[in-house]
């Protein structure tokens, strides 16, 4: 199927409207195989939307009405001639405001399959006023698409989107060079973006990113390899999309076992059983709630927190169905073998893996407020199911984003990444993001209005004991 | 054409647990759609769960009822009836609120238009006059939390929202200002005359709830499945002949065979034609689908360019 996609230029079968064999193999890819979720990111009009617009539509992941409605919009807003007189951006900038202005506000999430994958797609704002959301759709993310404009190269916005996805630990970056056609697909000016992006990755201490000359406009490279850049003998686009590891999957297995607990199911009569087996539920109680990380089963040893306790897994239950394991992301519910007091915001593990519960905390925070931070601010964190009190104690430092180095700073503004020291009303058992990005991301939050002020990434907290008892 | 296969162990046990550790698409979705529903119990005092009988509340009432097992859903369901419903759907949704023995609250349209509070739209449509309805109950109720079944990719407007959508007291929908939503951490904060809008499943499209149904043998009131009916074409919809959607001197009834996409207001849902008659026949025919369900079948979305947006930025759902 690759192979075929990447040797013939001409529109590929197995993706022709009404081939139903072709949309049928990917209907099977939609509800069994693997999910993978990208976002993309970049300075405002780097062209992110018009790209996963075009990735949509030559994917054949638009329905007629749905391109019908968008040339219509198109030619009504005057939308020049190239690419068929259709404003592909159009296919996810979907509010008023976005298409009067022409840019992006918040993300709009996409849902398409090919016959290999099928993804979830997050296509964000660049523009700078709108970071919060660029960051709202690169948390959940497997992948980023960072865009540049070739003829601008790498910005400001680019540099403060690569240190966001860097913070984020975001598995994969692909930096997709756009607009080559205003270039004239030309060869030395392309490497020569390229090697100033990698200059840039190098210096954040990114790993490894693939860069990939693109025409959203025209479409080159995004779905097919270009003809235009024979030079180029990377993958497209999709084709990359298509085969990068879901890295989230692989990660979490190897991490310990946690159960953050969401609520105790205790329904004490109320039961929604049939009423022969009623009596067997009367004593029923279990904790509710997501695997973060690592596997459990049945007659596994596990630690509580708060307390330390010790005890075993009897049962792993899912909606009536008992299950010998469970791993991430399932929900699941818990039964234990002794009677503790556990309530939501416990967290359960394997023994001897959580670390000691501490108030102490330091965390580089993304701040999406307009208010700015000072030292002393109280505000409230969440970490898993748990929302505590905590007083911001100092900030620590800011990233500059045209050295790219940390400067002293004293406050954060909106749209700063910068290092504080926190401490928290009630000792958890916190973990650093470099150990699980699962359990070491947190909100703040203002404590009056509700509104999220930060996302939070622990960077170092208490110290992790052999017995995971607090000392 | 090719059958797909139905996987005998989806249906026995939801969870595939492979030694691989590959979870199925559906297993994930599912997963986070619980998480959704619990975190939303555990954090507001009264949430309620919008339930009008269609194919995706019934998916969240379905998923609330694993989340919450062996316990009861520890939420009443609320409907806004427009009063030009399917009777159809309204039987099924009297059936399904009997049998888990479910609290159901129900705002009428009819009500407020007998008194005044609304007035009937030229064209006839009530789907727009939902809203009043709808604020009034969640007030009434002092509903904090409001869940739904919409999908992001439903609509364009709806590919913007949060899982968790804040709303004003008078239930507007702002998106230029949206809180942001990071990883699977929740923030439902609120203040008084706030309430939250929780969409369990945001990223499930139209096929994976019909392969959900199909897994888990959720049952669907019957007009989602190809039979005959009286119908009259409009607007390049198969409409239904009933007292509130009667077809004009120049529109002719017909007997044809369909079905139902999605399950509105009879005066602005279409029915396709169709012969999917069974679970596996529509997902084979959704897969195969070249036109949005909502495209296929909402007179009331193609009133302008953005009427999902202006209806949700005054509280709709
Ligand atoms: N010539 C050319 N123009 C392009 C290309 N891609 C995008 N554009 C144009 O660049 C402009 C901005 O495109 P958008 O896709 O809206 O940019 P964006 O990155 O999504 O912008 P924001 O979301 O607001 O940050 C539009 O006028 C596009 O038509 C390309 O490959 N070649
Ligand atoms: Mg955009």
């Amino acid at each position: 199927m690759t192979q075929a996609l990447i040797d013939s230029q001409a529109p590929i079968d197995s993706r022709a409207p009404g081939s139903a064999q072709a949309a049928l193999s990917a209907a099977e890819t939609l509800a069994g195989g693997t999910l993978f979720r990208f976002a993309t990111a970049g300075s405002v009009d780097d062209g992110k939307s018009t790209l996963v617009g075009r990735l949509l539509h030559d994917s054949k992941a638009v329905l007629a009405d749905q391109l019908d409605a968008v040339t219509r919009t198109s030619t009504e807003r005057g939308f020049g001639g190239a690419a068929g007189g259709i404003d592909f951006a159009l296919l996810t900038d979907g509010l008023r405001a976005e298409r009067e202005q022409g840019i992006t506000i918040d993300v709009a999430y996409r849902y398409f399959a090919t016959n290999r994958r099928s993804f979830i797609l997050a296509d964000c704002p660049g523009h700078v006023q709108y970071t919060r959301n660029m960051v709202t759709g690169a948390t959940t993310a497997d992948a980023v698409i960072m865009l540049i404009d070739a003829r601008k190269g790498v910005l400001e916005q680019t540099r403060r989107h690569l240190s966001v996805v860097r913070l984020l630990r975001v598995p994969h970056i692909i930096v997709a060079v756009n607009k080559i056609d205003l270039l004239g697909y030309d060869e030395a000016a392309y490497t020569g973006i390229a090697d100033a992006v990698r200059t840039v990755t190098g210096e954040l201490g990114l790993g490894a990113v693939h860069v990939i000359p693109v025409s959203a406009l025209a479409g080159d490279n995004v779905v097919d390899r270009s003809p235009r850049t024979p030079w180029y003998t990377g993958p497209s686009l999709l084709e990359l999309l298509e085969t990068l590891p879901v890295v989230d999957e692989v990660e979490s297995a190897l991490e310990s076992f946690r159960l953050p607990v969401q609520l105790v199911l205790r329904p004490q009569g109320a039961v929604a059983v049939p009423a022969a087996d009623a009596p067997a539920f009367r004593d029923y109680r279990a904790y509710a709630g997501q695997v973060t990380s690592g596997t459990v089963r049945v007659g596994d040893a596990v630690t509580v927190l708060p307390g330390g306790a010790g005890t075993v897994v009897t049962g792993i239950d899912f909606a009536g169905t008992e299950l010998t394991e469970a791993f991430a992301p399932q929900s699941i519910a818990l039964r234990l073998r002794d009677d503790l007091d556990i309530a939501r915001g416990a967290v359960i593990g394997a023994a001897g893996t959580l670390p000691n519960p501490t108030k102490e905390l330091t965390a580089a925070l993304f701040w999406l407020d307009p208010r700015p931070l000072t030292p002393g601010d109280r505000v409230l964190v969440k970490f898993g199911a748990n929302t505590v009190q905590a007083i911001v104690t100092a900030v620590t430092g800011r990233l500059n984003l045209d050295t790219l180095e940390q400067e002293t700073a004293t406050s954060l503004d909106i749209n700063d990444i910068g290092h504080v020291t926190v401490r928290l009303a009630a000792a958890l058992p916190v973990e650093t993001f470099a150990s699980s990005r699962r359990s070491g991301a947190f909100l703040v939050i203002h404590p009056q209005d509700g509104a999220t002020l930060a996302a939070g990434i622990v960077t170092a907290a208490g110290i992790v004991t052999a017995s995971g008892v607090p000392a | 054409m090719r059958t797909p296969p139905v996987n005998a162990t989806d249906t026995a046990s939801p969870i595939r647990a492979t030694g691989t550790h590959r979870l199925s698409q559906l297993d994930v979705l599912e997963s986070e759609a619980i998480h959704i529903i619990r975190e939303v119990v555990a954090e507001f005092e009264r949430p309620v769960l919008l339930f009008s009988g269609g194919k995706d509340s019934v998916v969240v009432l379905h998923l609330a009822a694993k989340a919450f097992w062996p316990g009861r859903v520890p939420f009443p369901l609320l409907h806004v009836d427009t009063g030009h419903n399917f009777p159809e759907v309204i039987a099924f949704r009297d059936e399904t609120v009997e049998r888990l023995g479910l609290r159901l609250e129900v705002a009428r349209v009819q009500d407020y238009i007998d008194d005044g509070r609304l007035h009937e739209r030229a064209d006839g449509t009530r789907n727009p006059l939902q809203t009043l309805p709808l604020l009034d109950a969640i007030a009434a109720g002092r509903h904090d939390a409001v869940f739904g079944g919409a999908r992001r990719d439903e609509d364009k407007a709806r590919a913007k929202e949060r899982i968790l959508s804040l709303r004003d007291e008078f239930g507007q929908w702002d998106p230029r200002n949206q809180r942001p939503e990071l990883w699977n951490l929740y923030n439902g904060r609120h203040t008084v005359g706030q309430h939250v809008r929780a969409f369990p499943i945001s990223n499930w499209t139209e096929l994976n709830v019909w392969r959900y149904i199909e897994r888990e043998q959720i049952a669907l009131p019957p007009l989602y499945y190809a039979h005959d009916r009286e119908v009259y074409r409009r607007d390049g919809m198969w409409r239904s002949v009933g007292p509130v959607s009667m077809p004009r001197a120049t529109e002719t009834i017909e007997n044809r065979t369909v079905r139902y996409r999605t399950v509105g207001d009879m005066s602005c849902t279409g029915a396709v034609e169709s012969d999917a008659a069974s679970v596996d026949a529509v997902v084979r025919e959704v897969a195969l689908s070249t036109i949005t369900e909502r495209g296929a079948t909402r007179a009331d979305d193609r009133i302008s360019e953005a009427a999902m947006e202006d209806r949700k930025k005054d509280g709709y759902f």
